[in-house]
């Protein structure tokens, strides 16, 4: 394999793994603050035990998103020296703005809401979290607006060929972003919801099966306690049940409003671009209808084996258009079309090295557009539709005592992050054969592009890049491990384990975890704990 | 002389002091895991002198990283692309040492967190190292081409300053968190620490100073020197204050050494960024390397509410975690079962020491 290849590899797989604990940070985050800002305002202890223990995940999850993130922002110049030098006037000026206005933020008021539980007033305490949350929202509108450039130039001038930006206002605001950010804050929340979901689901059925809470003759809860299981009285089930509730709610709007969202993406694409969404239907022919299954090889570059088993006639105008009759062009004729624009060979520059002069292939790869945007839309509905059956089924306050019904809730927690990981591969490498994409359009000489095969660094060796991705690889798989075991202790050990005064009541540490009541700062003038 | 470029060049050579500044101390009390650290109370002394602050001190890292990148595109690709096979050692650090940071403590276990220690002792170790090689290669050049690409090899980037670099930054660290461990303990950790900055100042600061001295030879400016002399008379001021045990001010000189010194170091290869070592013509400045003149004007708006915002509730955060503490303070770690099965059947504990 050559350097180009590996660092494809390389990029597709720590960005696709820093993007699992991204959207978990996101939504958790959201929703913690929102339960301890409900705390706050009903005194109700569940809510407070509940920001403890779903907090307690949340830092679990972000202490990861902060080591990946790293490698992230170093990649570009490490991996891709060519594509920074090209797009630097536009691209980097998110990323700093990023680092400044959002990590910044994040880390610093995440800092003062775990070490500030007594150390804080009460209301601060709480806005701390509340300003972190922000904090990662705005980073994520940052890093989407630099993406989005890539998948959309705009605001841009070319001098001596390299865009130079000129309208920082049109690349802020850049339609494609704002988009995105909408679609990834709801995909973030669907994952969010599914894990409340999920875990929650897991606590009621242990409750069930310890033979701690039972049902009535209709069906209804009655909720019990247990003398020997610390952390297991009344309480307890009110937070697992709320928590449910929220989950399952959260994982529905989000999935609604992932639909709209996707929905607008898609009609952007289509004009922004039509290779992508051609590629993502395997619609080698213009026509109107929307493939719900195509077989064959969908890999063969002239399409000639692609064979639409079923189809929805109209619905691929409807995603572009809003109407059913407008034909949408097909693979093969955007192909000439691309051509026609960005040429048959790649340039003869030193640059592309031995791919200099080679044939371009417009074409994405079709089984992973096509199977990854199915993907994406099919995980995210079916976490939809379980969030909707869940709230039924436990509509009377508590979950049935079948095992597999528990562990297909546990199991549904992995969709969302299905979702979200099938979009962004859609979404990159969907671009493909262009790291920064055509902008259809700016018109004239001007336009704005670069091909993939000229982006990575041409000083550094494939034996360089094996070395990153061999050892990235094994660190981040070594670490995923890791991560997991905590939180399932962590999750197994239920509220106790993130409030440890419910087990020792009075024991150390007791007092000095938070108190009990929103308004009590604790005494004392030592700071709280936290390693 | 372009006036956007040089002040984003002082801008950028301010984030990076600023970082070393913040992040040196709590890089130094990683090192120090192992070695000063007697036993378990103390070793969790350490970690929770820096807890509240360590995340926001490595944001200045990302955001140098990031200013660079916006503001000299081509300083930042031929650097970061060129010491490819070291900057991959210190993304692995750093990935250790902020996962174990958090986890260290969430598993009651001696073999978990006696790993999770060494994760932090070598982490912050080669990440100091690292990064020293780094700036120092950075103002003494790199063999780089016509294009700003390296030649000769993945490990062409290893000269004498690499290592001069690296020590330079990991003594500089060593020091400024013993400083910084007199400073907010009490207790036998804090005569401790006031002992190692006696003992430790003029080996562990030689290094940088030698660095300093190498770059004002090559480039000589007379106010380089000035600066110099300056922060030599810091250091003395440091070791005084040490003596005396005005711990703050110790810690403080300890941080005027360090801007002077990377002053004097910016300044003397100014305007040049990123020096190629075989051809001048080839070298990286401020005017071929930097954005354009209106993504350095968007910047510079941004940077003006930025920093100062930064500033301010990073001050806010130190203020809030004013207090000395010591190991009087720390809570047990608690043990606690799993709650989902009876209490008799206790898995692995698992240890939950208060926060959130
Ligand atoms: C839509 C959201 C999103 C996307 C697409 C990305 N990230 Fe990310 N990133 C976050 C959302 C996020 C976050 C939610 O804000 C994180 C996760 C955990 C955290 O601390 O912040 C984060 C952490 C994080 C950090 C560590 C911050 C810290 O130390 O506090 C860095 C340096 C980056 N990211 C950089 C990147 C780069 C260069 C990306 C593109 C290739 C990228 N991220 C994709
Ligand atoms: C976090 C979510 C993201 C995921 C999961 C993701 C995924 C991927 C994947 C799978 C590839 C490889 C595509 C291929 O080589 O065929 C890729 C490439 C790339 N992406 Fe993304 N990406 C994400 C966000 C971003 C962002 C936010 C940026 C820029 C700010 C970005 C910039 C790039 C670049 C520069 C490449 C390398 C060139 C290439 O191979 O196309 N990506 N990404
Ligand atoms: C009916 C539902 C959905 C539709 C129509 C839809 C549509 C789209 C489209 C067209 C894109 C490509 C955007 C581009 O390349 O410019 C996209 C990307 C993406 N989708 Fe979806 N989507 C849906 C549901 C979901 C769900 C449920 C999730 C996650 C839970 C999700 C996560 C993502 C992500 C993370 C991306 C990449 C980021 C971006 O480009 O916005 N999508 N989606």
């Amino acid at each position: 394999m050559e350097a180009l290849d590996i660092a494809r590899w390389q990029f597709g797989i720590v960005t696709v793994y820093h993007f699992l604990m991204v959207p978990l940070t996101i939504g958790l985050g959201a929703l913690v603050a929102i339960l301890q800002t409900t705390w706050h305002r009903t005194g109700r202890e569940e809510y407070l035990r509940a920001t403890k223990f779903w907090g307690k995940l949340f830092l679990i999850n972000f202490i990861m998103g902060v080591a990946t993130g790293i490698v992230q922002e170093f990649q570009f110049g490490m991996a891709w020296s060519e594509y920074s030098r090209f797009v630097g006037d536009v691209f980097g000026a998110p990323l700093a703005m990023e680092s400044l206005l959002a990590f910044f933020v994040e880390s610093t008021f995440l800092g003062l809401w775990i070490f500030g539980w007594k150390r804080l007033p009460a209301k601060i305490h709480l806005a701390c979290l509340w300003i972190a949350v922000c904090g990662s929202i705005l980073s994520a509108y940052f890093i989407l607006v630099a993406n989005s450039w890539m998948q959309h130039p705009v605001g841009v001038r070319m001098v001596n060929g390299h865009p130079q930006m000129v309208d920082a206002w049109a690349v802020f605001t850049n339609n494609t972003a704002l988009v995105a950010f909408f679609h990834t804050i709801t995909g973030a929340l669907a994952v969010a919801g599914g894990f409340l979901l999920g875990i929650a689901w897991y606590h009621l059925w242990r409750r069930r099966r310890d033979g701690i809470d039972t049902v009535d003759a209709r069906g209804h809860v009655i909720v019990g306690e247990s003398a020997t299981i610390p952390g297991r009285d009344k309480r307890d089930h009110a937070v697992w049940i709320k928590s449910l509730r929220i989950g399952a709610v959260v994982a529905m709007i989000a999935f609604a409003g992932s639909a709209v969202s996707g929905d607008l993406s898609g009609k952007l694409m289509f004009e922004q671009q039509p290779m992508k969404m051609a590629a993502a239907e395997a619609a080698c022919h213009d026509g109107t209808s929307f493939s719900v299954l195509s077989v064959g090889d969908l890999s063969s570059r002239d399409c000639s084996k692609v064979v639409a088993v079923m189809e929805i006639p109209g619905l691929l105008s409807f995603l572009a258009h809003n109407d059913f009759t407008t034909d949408i062009k097909g693979v093969n004729t955007l192909v000439p079309e691309y051509q026609a624009k960005y040429g048959k060979y790649l340039p003869d520059d030193p640059l592309y090295g031995t791919r200099a002069g080679q044939e371009i292939n417009y074409v994405p790869v079709m089984p992973v557009t096509y199977w990854g945007f199915r993907m994406m839309i099919g995980f995210g509905g079916l976490a939809a539709l379980a969030a909707a059956v869940a709230l039924w089924i436990t509509r009377k306050g508590t979950v049935p005592q079948a095992k597999w019904l528990m562990r297909l809730a546990l199991f549904g927690i992995l969709a969302p992050f299905g979702a979200n990981a099938a979009g962004w591969i859609f979404t990159e490498m969907g671009r493909q054969p262009f790291v920064v994409a055509p902008n259809p359009s700016m018109s004239g000489v001007d336009q704005v592009f670069m091909f993939t095969a000229a982006a990575v660094s041409p000083g550094v060796s494939a034996g360089e890049m094996v070395f990153s991705l061999a050892s990235l690889a094994t660190v981040y798989a070594v670490l995923l491990v890791v991560e997991v075991v905590l939180l399932v202790k962590y999750i197994r050990g239920g509220t106790v384990s993130a409030m440890p005064e419910l087990a020792h009541p009075g024991g150390p540490g007791g007092k000095d975890d938070g108190g009990t009541h929103p308004g009590g700062e604790g005494g004392g003038d030592v700071l709280a704990f936290a390693y | 002389m372009d006036f956007l470029p040089t002040l984003w060049f002082i801008l950028i050579a301010v984030l990076w002091t600023g970082y070393l500044f913040l992040e040196g101390f709590d890089l130094g009390v990683g090192m120090l895991m192992k070695t000063f650290a007697r036993d378990e109370k103390e070793r969790r002394l350490l970690l929770n002198t820096v807890g509240p602050v360590w995340d926001g001190n490595e944001v200045w890292l990302i955001t140098a990283g990031g200013a660079t990148f916006a503001a000299f595109p081509f300083w930042y690709a031929s650097l970061f692309s060129s010491l490819y096979i070291p900057l991959v050692f210190v993304l692995l650090a750093l990935i250790f040492r902020a996962v174990a940071f958090e986890y260290r403590g969430k598993v009651h276990s001696d073999i978990w967190r006696r790993t999770w220690d060494w994760a932090i002792a070598v982490g912050s170790f080669v990440a100091a190292f690292g990064i020293g090689a780094m700036l120092a290669l950075t103002t003494t050049g790199l063999p780089l081409n016509a294009n700003g690409d390296r030649v000769g090899g993945p490990f062409a980037w290893f000269t004498w300053y690499a290592v001069l670099g690296g020590l330079a930054l990991v003594g500089f660290c060593l020091l400024q968190a013993g400083a910084f461990l007199a400073l907010k303990t009490d207790g036998a950790v804090r005569h401790r620490a006031r002992r190692l900055v006696g003992r430790w100042l003029v080996p562990a600061l030689l290094p940088m100073a030698a660095w300093a001295i190498a770059v004002a030879l090559q480039n000589g400016k007379a106010f380089s020197w000035a600066l110099i002399a300056a922060a030599v008379l810091a250091a003395a001021a440091a070791w005084l204050a040490n003596r005396k045990d005005r711990e703050g001010l110790s810690f403080l000189s300890l941080g005027a050494f360090l801007v002077l010194g990377s002053t004097a170091i910016f300044s003397a290869t100014f305007p040049v960024v990123l020096p190629s070592t075989l051809n001048s013509a080839w070298n990286l400045t401020v005017t071929n390397a930097s954005s354009s003149a209106y993504t350095l004007g968007l910047m510079t708006i941004v940077a003006a509410v930025g920093v100062p915002l930064v500033l301010a509730y990073q001050a806010w955060t130190y203020w809030i975690f004013r207090k000395r503490i010591s190991i009087t303070h720390l809570p047990d770690p608690h043990d606690f079962a799993p709650a989902v099965g009876p209490a008799s059947a206790t898995g692995k504990g698992v240890a939950a020491a208060g926060g959130a």
